[in-house]
């Protein structure tokens, strides 16, 4: 089989699933119209499936930022942050970063994913070793492989499973890089991080933190999931994204450890691509302002997912383990799921579909990502047509 | 490093492919993983963390690139287990 053969093999696969006509993956949305809304083909949606979970898409805070920064600073900053692309505003965003999680240091990447790669490929290299939670992003596995350390998983926030690993690791838990995420992002559910600091600090290791999808959820001021545990300073390394909670695109890193600079001189990530764009560092510095002091954002974004977890739970059914803004119900089958994702649909309601492997223990998932914009009729409606789209699954 | 050791280590990893598969092949040393046994990448990684236990050894996922029959696995496993 030649390359272009693969490819096709792959497409065949993909078209087995998922017959012509149903573009459940990278479907158009053709008009947005807030943060809960949109248009699909002529329909008008309710968006259920974004990670816009304090619904600042539209803040006019942030749209002023980018659109003065367009009109000073242009479009683009063409060229890497080793190069010409470290402006005023990139620099700033660092210094607001650091601030915010009381960190000497911090370094933003072009998007979240780099992040990831950058931090990682930046703290290990051959020799080295990983020690992953299995449900793990595709950035924390793809920054893993290029690394070239070694990669061990613990079975999903299994502290016993994670123990036993570092245990038979012995002397190599030096070099040893231990990953969590503050809220997973399949099923929601977020790390025991008292358990994985307290072995870190039984055992040894360096922990890094993701952030990604916890940035403005947990914690009073949205630090995340080092802020509502209050094990800040406890963590080496805290990486996150732009794409969530602040509404843009990017990445950042923040440590106390000076050596977290040094990861400019060596990781390609964050050397070899154009640094983000002045629009983008102003909009998610707007955003981060509103993120630090909006306590009444994440009020109303876990009124609303406590709401629609409850509601879903009450229909029978299966979630992941916490309520959370990322509510996914879990399906046997990937035709149950693609149905419920059509019905869903067409009920003018717009919800991530994963199928396998993405999706853990070979389940697929109907997931949906709750927003503190989302008034209390909508997620209603959506719980009401869940409840009679029960049978299905 | 004894042959029963070895011997071991891959009757017990035909043993589990053949129920995480729920195949009709006859699993051998020289089954290929992928292309007749069409385990998936999750399964193997799972397959691995089962192995890592039964042994109390550390097998490293990126050294499964290397990897495509029974037999490759088995000698992967014997080296971390028996090398040092």
């Amino acid at each position: 089989m030649n390359l272009l053969e693969k490819l096709d093999a792959a497409a065949a696969a993909r078209k087995a699933l998922l017959p012509d006509g149903v573009g459940a993956f990278g479907i158009p949305i053709e008009e947005v119209y807030s943060a809960t809304e949109a248009r699909i083909g002529d329909r008008r949606v309710l968006l259920l499936g974004t990670n816009n979970y304090l619904g600042l898409t539209f803040a006019p805070e942030c749209i002023r930022a980018a659109h003065e920064a367009i009109d000073n600073e242009g479009t683009g900053t063409t060229g890497s942050r080793m190069a010409n692309g470290s402006y005023s505003g990139h620099r700033a965003l660092e210094r607001e970063f650091a601030d915010f999680y009381q960190c000497n240091s911090s370094i933003v990447f072009t998007t979240g994913y780099q992040a990831n790669l950058g931090t990682i490929t930046g703290l290990v290299g051959p020799g080295d070793t990983v020690l992953i939670d299995g449900d793990s992003h595709a950035s924390i596995y793809d920054g893993c492989i290029l690394s070239g350390a070694d990669i061990i998983r613990f079975k999903h926030n299994d502290m016993i499973d994670m123990e036993k690993r570092l245990h038979r690791l012995g002397s190599r838990v030096e070099t040893t890089l231990i990953i969590a995420e503050g809220i997973y992002s399949m099923l929601g559910d977020q790390a025991p991080l008292a358990e994985i600091v307290k072995l870190k600090n039984t055992y040894g290791g360096t922990l890094l933190l993701d952030e990604a999808h916890s940035l403005g959820v947990l914690g009073e001021t949205g630090q995340g999931l080092v802020e509502k545990t209050g094990l800040l300073k406890d963590v080496d390394f805290i990486t996150g994204t732009f794409s969530k909670s602040l509404c843009s695109i990017g990445g950042f890193c923040v440590s106390n450890h000076p050596q977290l600079n040094q990861l400019r001189y060596v990781s390609h990530p964050y050397i070899f691509t154009a640094s983000p764009s002045p629009a983008t560092i102003a909009s998610t510095r707007a955003a981060l302002e509103l993120l630090r002091k909006g306590n009444h954002l994440r009020t109303q974004l876990w009124h609303n997912c406590i709401q629609l977890y409850t509601r879903l739970k009450d229909a029978g059914y299966v979630l992941g383990p916490d309520p959370g803004p990322v509510i996914a119900a879990i399906v046997d089958t990937p035709q149950q799921a693609l149905l419920l994702w059509q019905k869903l649909l067409e009920n003018n309601i717009y919800v991530n579909l994963i199928l396998p492997p993405a999706a853990p223990e070979g389940k697929s998932l109907v997931r949906c990502s709750v927003n503190a914009a989302h008034t209390y009729e909508q997620i209603q409606y959506v719980g009401d047509v869940f409840s009679r789209l029960r049978s299905l699954t | 490093m004894t042959e029963s050791n070895y011997n071991e280590i891959t009757s017990l990893l035909c043993d589990r492919l053949s129920t995480l598969t729920n195949s009709n092949i006859e699993i051998t040393p020289d089954t290929n993983l992928i292309s007749q046994l069409s385990i998936d990448s999750i399964k193997l990684l799972n397959l691995i963390m089962e192995i890592e236990d039964t042994f109390d050894v550390s097998i490293p996922i990126n050294a499964l690139a290397d990897v495509q029959t029974v037999r490759e696995l088995a000698d992967l496993v014997y080296k971390i287990k028996f090398a040092s």
